[in-house]
């Protein structure tokens, strides 16, 4: 409420490449990044089920796009999206409720989101290839 | 900037009935109640669809969709994840595109597309248990 400074004299809040990158920035970018990804990634969803419930011929066209290596890579991209997200996700959802919100706090829950998102694709490709 | 400093009305009065939308509590509350939901049926879609169906073939794709746990929660993740989605992009378009036409086009879009893709995705799931 500084009463001295005019409308037209604000200051502007600081431009991008005066600010040091921060774990926080990236976290922040990167569940945008993983939201809009994982748009498409439904949309493949979607198609999917369809291509499944118009026999056989259709689903085998779907699966040739999936078993090439650009499949295999969005495969792989999907699951590490989605686990970004997720986690991502349940930290906002805790900063919602008030909590977590200390920069030491933010910075500790954003990296565990960002390896957890490192971790959830291999994990799960060696529960495919090792496990039961 | 200058012009507002100039009015006679006080700046309460310039702001009022101008912010973004007017409302924006049922969207912040819809996309927090499909996150909870989703923090559920994404991970259990994810590690249950990659375990049933390594090996991709169309006949272990649709064991999997006839077994009614499974038709019941991607029925579920469908129409619970593509509303979030719409929710989520249509924040995204409205901080980055500022032009009208543009932005409303995509709104539109944003709005039908999903619905569209939900309404086959789970027509798809119904068909695949109860078709012909």
């Amino acid at each position: 409420m500084a009463g001295a400074i005019r409308p037209e004299n604000r200051p502007l809040s600081p431009h991008l490449q005066v600010w040091r990158w921060h774990v926080t920035m990236w976290s922040s970018i990167l569940h945008r990044v993983s939201g809009v990804g994982l748009y498409g990634a439904a949309i493949g969803l979607a198609l999917w089920l369809m291509a499944a419930a118009a026999g056989p011929e259709t689903y085998a066209a779907a699966d040739a796009m999936l078993s090439a290596w650009y499949g295999q890579v969005a495969l792989y991209l999907i699951v590490a999206a989605l686990a970004y997200h997720l986690a991502n996700g349940i930290r906002h959802l805790v900063f919602d409720a008030g909590a977590g919100l200390t920069p030491a706090d933010a910075d500790a829950s954003a990296w565990f989101a960002i390896l957890f998102a490192v971790a959830a694709p291999i994990g799960l490709w060696a529960l495919l290839t090792f496990g039961a | 900037m200058s012009k507002a400093a100039r009015s006679m009305r006080s700046p309460l009065g310039q702001v009022r009935r101008h912010g973004a939308s007017g409302g924006g509590t049922g969207h912040f509350i819809a996309q927090r109640l499909t996150a909870i939901a989703l923090v559920v049926l994404g991970p259990w879609f994810a590690v249950s669809a990659a375990l049933s169906i390594r090996d991709a073939s169309y006949l272990a794709t649709i064991d999997f969709l006839s077994n009614p746990v499974n038709a019941v929660g991607v029925v579920l993740l469908v129409a619970v994840g593509l509303y979030h989605m719409s929710l989520g992009m249509q924040e995204v378009i409205v901080d980055y595109i500022a032009r009208p036409p543009a932005k409303v086009a995509l709104l539109i879009l944003n709005a039908f597309a999903p619905l569209l893709l939900a309404v086959g995705a789970i027509f798809a799931v119904l068909l695949v248990n109860f078709g012909v």
